[in-house]
């Protein structure tokens, strides 16, 4: 088992060194830091001593990839792909081009994202799996045919609109719960509600209608057919046999998106005001911040590398019909 | 003079490839058959009218031209992306640098009729107050009438009665035109089927024609007398009231149709060469070549879709800053930055489909008949045309539905990013994303969001719909689940 894990790390490498690479493509190739620099000081006119002044504060007067100035190892390390890429493999993210610690940012946003991306799984998961078992009961009546429409219609609805309107619905028309911001501790909890309340019902849509069909396919098997053939009761079928079947896709699914729960939701996070990694994001490309979306394109996909590690390891465990190889 | 942008194009190139692919798979019986059972189902048929009405309105926006100058009209450029930043270029001889399409000709009456600011929908008075002079030379705190909407009424107070009767009228004016087409079609079918009209009529009324008909004409008659009497009703009022810089919400929204459709369309005509060539080489050379094309798109799907857009588009507006000479007319950067777009949301989702047609191919590689036709020495490339590529166009057609929507709602989330389409151009999420600040007045200002609301809700559910049936005919696994 370990040494399975310890391969797929492995061959995990050589696709963060594709990420990286393409990162730096582009951001350092396509556009030269020079432009950069241009676009940062936002005016036409900019004197080259001004573009050199930024790039030196902000580390980026360095060649792309071989420094002819240097000597020894210092070649290659006193270069831009060096220092901005390559330093990311060690979680080491630099400052930011407004000069915050990247690493110290990321570390405290965290917490906020998972306070919200965490219930809302939960929540999520477990109504959608209660609905979509409810929709399987009824199959083929009336309840089964509206209530795929309703998903069909609540998967048509944009996710802004989800926000808005519960934004305005429950913070705005019954002033039950803050509209937008945050604090620390438990005090957190009702600035959590809305958000949390949002994600759970955009889920709904999408979420149940995949259940719906994972627990369509095992309804038809064989050995559902059996248990029914037997005198098993429906209810019993469907929490004993189809149930425990359909939670091996399920759960899965669940695990490859967990690692990705640190990254946060992008939108909700921003329009509730949540200082998470999603808004923390969302600000630094309305500020044009090349250093955090680099840093958060690099964590992003480790994340999800880890996510697909995870969901491999995890089949393993839950059905004993996949060999590890 | 008719001007091409890039995105014109593409779509022109797109129906050139959907004609030849119609007539393709109306050749051959394993495309025709699924195909025809998405005709003969209902909801198929109803999302199909649906979407054929946007796609009308988003094709008579993509034929673009510079409208003339004649001597005597004023063409002042009415708020239109007639490049202030530019520095007012100076109208040509005889054609205008302003860039219309005929839908901004067709729509000219509201494209034109720009109030101040707010206004709610069918109001006759601005939303905001005023000082208004009055004949006597005092100034009244008031909301002032609007300009253009209601102004035909002498007294506000009739405004029911008008709407009223201008909706009667266009009610009678859609159930007209559905008429015609009604007979134009029974007439069709008649001849086809070789029946008298009024058995052909019947048999369409009562729903015993093998094409649901019936579903199709009704929810046709829905489209064209809502069509109706919103143009009897749009003439003369602000359907949808206006937005913050009085610019009429109808006419953005029926603009924003078509950046909805170039978004779900094009992306995926972008992406669809990579992903089935590649695809299909993993798939049937494996070996090294597999490992390559699976490193690629490990590595592109691995990095967050959001972030490799937000990254893209950063560079491309640096790029654009710094070279903001080579373009004429922000349409065309507007233009170009959608493209750009459709081509980040391409290189983003292509992974998705190329693992599906590795897999198949993988499978259809072992198969007697690629076995019989390599030991025959059939070269590869024959055998990938005649062989794999017929044989996986289904997971293509079904991929390209089912991908349509979820990219029309991306759109919207990226532009509330600011990472979407370029802000100056007409799009539902730039609608959304500039009302979402009014929401905060006091009474609110909710008519650009439920305008986009409704019409995205539309599209999107018809797509949904429709991509649910298509999957269903041409997915056989699914089918028998019923």
């Amino acid at each position: 088992m370990s040494a399975y894990i310890i391969r797929r790390l492995l061959y995990a490498l050589p696709i963060l060194i594709g990420v990286n690479l393409i990162t730096f493509v582009l951001f350092f190739v396509v556009n030269s830091p020079d432009d950069m620099a241009r676009m940062q000081l936002g005016d036409k006119r900019v004197t080259q001593e001004a573009i050199d002044t930024w790039k030196a504060e902000h580390g980026y007067d360095l060649p792309l990839l071989l420094n002819e100035e240097a000597r020894g190892l210092d070649k290659l390390t006193e270069t831009i792909f060096f220092q901005k890429s390559l330093k990311l493999f060690a979680f080491d993210f630099g400052s930011s081009d407004s000069g915050r610690d990247i690493g110290y940012d990321i570390s405290q946003r965290m917490w906020p994202s998972l306070a919200i991306a965490l219930p809302v799984l939960l929540v999520g998961l477990s109504i959608n799996i209660s609905y979509a078992l409810m929709i399987i009961f009824f199959r083929a009546t009336y309840i089964d045919w509206g209530s795929v429409v309703l998903l069909v219609a609540m998967m048509s609805i944009s996710g802004l609109f989800y926000i808005i309107g519960g934004q305005f619905l429950i913070g705005k028309l019954f002033h039950l719960v803050p509209i937008s911001g945050y604090d620390t501790g438990f005090d957190a909890t009702k600035f959590l509600i809305l958000p949390v309340l949002v994600g759970v019902v955009g889920g709904i849509g999408s979420g149940t209608r995949l259940y719906r069909t994972f627990f369509l396919e095992e309804v038809n098997r064989d050995y559902v057919r059996t248990a029914r053939a037997k005198g098993m009761r429906e209810r019993v079928v469907l929490f004993r046999h189809v149930l425990k079947n359909a939670m091996i896709p399920i759960l899965t699914g669940v695990v490859a998106v967990l690692p990705l729960l640190f990254m946060g939701a992008l939108i909700t996070e921003s329009f509730f005001g949540v200082p998470g990694l999603g808004s923390y994001t969302i600000d630094a490309i309305n500020r044009q911040d090349f250093s955090i979306v680099r840093a958060m394109v690099f964590l992003g996909s480790v994340l999800y590398i880890l996510g697909l590690i995870m969901t491999d390891v995890s089949y393993t465990l839950v059905d004993p019909r996949v060999r590890l190889s | 003079m008719p001007v091409i942008l890039l995105t014109d194009a593409l779509i022109f190139l797109l129906i050139a490839v959907a004609i030849g692919f119609g007539v393709y798979a109306a050749r051959h019986e394993h495309l025709r058959g699924p195909w025809r059972s998405v005709g003969r189902s209902p909801v198929g048929i109803a999302a199909l009218v649906v979407i054929a009405f946007y796609v009308a309105i988003g094709l008579l926006d993509s034929l673009h031209f510079h409208p003339r100058l004649d001597a005597p009209t004023p063409a002042e450029p009415v708020q239109q992306e007639a490049a202030p930043e530019n520095g007012a270029p100076d109208p040509g001889p005889r054609y205008s640098t302003q860039v219309l399409s005929v839908l901004d000709l067709w729509l000219t009456p509201l494209r034109e009729r720009d109030e101040k600011t707010f206004s709610a929908p069918f109001a006759t008075h601005l939303f905001v107050k005023e000082a208004i002079e009055q004949p006597d030379g005092s100034t009244v705190r008031d909301y002032p009438r609007l300009t253009h909407g209601g102004a035909h009424l002498k007294n506000p107070a009739n405004r029911t009665a008008d709407i009223v009767l201008r909706t009667l009228l266009g009610l009678v004016k859609g159930l007209m035109a559905w008429t015609l087409i009604l007979a134009a079609l029974t007439w069709w079918l008649a001849r086809r089927r070789g029946e008298t009209f009024n058995d052909c009529a019947r048999a369409i009324w009562s729903g015993r024609t093998q094409v649901p008909w019936r579903v199709g004409l009704i929810t046709l008659a829905l489209m064209t007398v809502l069509g109706f009497v919103a143009a009897e009703l749009a003439v003369k009022y602000h359907i949808l009231g206006t937005d913050k810089v009085g610019e009429d919400v109808f006419y953005q929204s029926l603009k924003s149709i078509r950046t909805g459709l170039v978004i779900g369309t094009l992306t995926t005509l972008v992406m669809l060469p990579a992903a089935i060539i590649l695809g299909i080489m993993a798939g049937y050379f494996r070996g090294l070549t597999d490992d390559i094309i699976q490193y690629l798109y490990t590595t592109l799907s691995s990095i967050p879709g959001v972030l490799l857009i937000a990254a893209a588009i950063l560079m491309l507006q640096v790029y654009m800053t710094n070279n903001a000479e080579s373009f004429e007319s922000l349409v065309e950067r507007a233009d170009l930055r959608l493209l750009f777009l459709c081509l980040i949301l391409g290189i983003t989702s292509w992974t998705g489909l190329c693992r599906l047609l590795r897999g198949e191919s993988l499978k259809l590689r072992e198969s007697d008949y690629v076995q019989a036709a390599s030991a025959l020495g059939v070269r590869h490339s024959t055998v990938i045309a005649r062989h794999i590529l017929p044989n996986v166009l289904h997971i293509v057609m079904i991929t390209v539905v089912l991908d349509f929507s979820g990219l029309v709602l991306a759109e919207a989330v990226l532009s509330y990013v600011n990472i979407g389409v370029d802000p100056t151009m007409n799009s539902w999420g730039n609608m959304i994303n500039s009302a979402r600040l009014e929401l905060a007045r006091e009474p609110i200002v909710w008519w650009s969001l439920a305008a986009a609301f409704v019409f995205m809700f539309t599209l999107v559910l018809a797509a949904n719909l429709f991509a649910d049936v298509v999957r269903d005919a041409f997915d056989p696994r699914l089918r028998s689940l019923r």
